[in-house]
């Protein structure tokens, strides 16, 4: 399924609205495991988003992914910046021949694996991404997809990024990737009618 | 000269002191920095670094960071520009000094890379 031009930017609206109104959770659950800056860090890539649009409305979805991953890039500072700009270019490369939703957020993750060199059970925003990538492959897309998959992030003790120096004691808090990734599903989910 | 070298930092500070310690061992080299994001916080900016690696006179690049982000960035970076970047996961100090002067008296790459292998790190 692909997802219109209209759909898509307000998947990315909706995302923006979410980061700015849980600017301050995502940063309480940083500073639990990290440095406590990933709702100001998202809130900053999330006003480039809203900049971007208004000085040149996308006009594909190519587009549209490629300025997001460029504002994301320039402007959130933190890993998460290389980690979302990275999964946005690639779904912007990808969607040029091929948009099916499925397969771009497939391919969202697959960018995140690499510049993370990381992978699911790390305790980052993989583990999110993967079970909405698998369960968009199997038409099994639904919230509780994104509550299972935030329920055993925080289970899991971190072996990648800055909160894996915390070994054991990073089991118990959430990622705030993951958290900010739920927020990006969650809009995805309202906007697919779900 | 045949290679530059880059430093990428979440500080400003930190890379900007490393280029002055290195200098001393390198003179003639290009050393080029990118420390700290946009704004001059803590952090790190792609957009800094492409401005170091466009300033840098090496015809390629031996590239030195610190941490996560730094990486991920200058690793962006590696897959944006056409220019030869070669990237180092060693101890940022000690490995940016050791290259710096041995690509002073244009040694090989071979030796540069085997002299950093024990400094890896990351
Ligand atoms: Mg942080």
């Amino acid at each position: 399924m692909e997802l219109s031009l209209a759909d898509t930017k307000k998947w990315i609206e909706l995302f923006v609205q979410k980061v700015e109104s849980e600017k301050s959770q995502l940063n309480e659950l940083d500073t639990a495991i990290g440095d406590g800056d990933h709702g100001t860090n998202m809130d900053r890539g999330m006003k480039a988003i809203t900049d971007a649009f208004s000085k040149k409305e996308p006009e594909d979805i190519v587009s549209l992914h490629k300025t997001v991953a460029f504002a994301l890039i320039q402007k959130v500072g933190g890993a998460s910046g290389p980690l979302y700009g990275t999964a946005f270019l690639d779904m912007s490369k990808k969607a040029k021949d091929d948009a099916d939703l499925t397969t771009l957020i497939q391919t969202g993750l697959a960018g995140l694996k690499r510049r993370g060199q990381s992978d699911v059970g790390m305790k980052t925003m993989i583990d999110v991404w993967e079970p909405v990538a698998n369960a968009l492959k199997a038409d099994e897309f639904n919230q509780s997809v994104i509550d299972e998959a935030l329920t055993s992030n925080k289970a899991l003790v971190a072996t990648k990024g800055r909160a894996s120096y915390l070994e054991e004691k990073s089991k118990g808090h959430l990622d705030p990737g993951a958290q900010s990734s739920a927020y990006l599903f969650e809009a995805l989910l309202t906007v697919l009618g779900a | 000269m045949k290679y530059g070298i880059l430093i990428v930092s979440h500080s400003k500070d930190i890379a900007i002191g490393v280029k002055k310690l290195i200098e001393q061992a390198a003179p003639k080299l290009s050393i080029t920095t990118a420390g700290g994001t946009d704004d001059g916080e803590i952090g790190s900016s792609l957009e800094k670094i492409q401005t170091a690696v466009e300033k840098n006179s090496g015809d390629e690049i031996l590239a030195f960071y610190d941490l996560g982000s730094s990486k991920m960035n200058l690793e962006m970076m590696i897959e944006m520009t056409d220019k030869k970047i070669h990237k180092y996961d060693v101890a940022l100090v000690e490995g940016a000094y050791a290259a710096a002067t041995l690509a002073e008296i244009e040694s090989p790459l071979e030796t540069i890379e085997k002299t950093l292998e024990p400094l890896k790190i990351k």
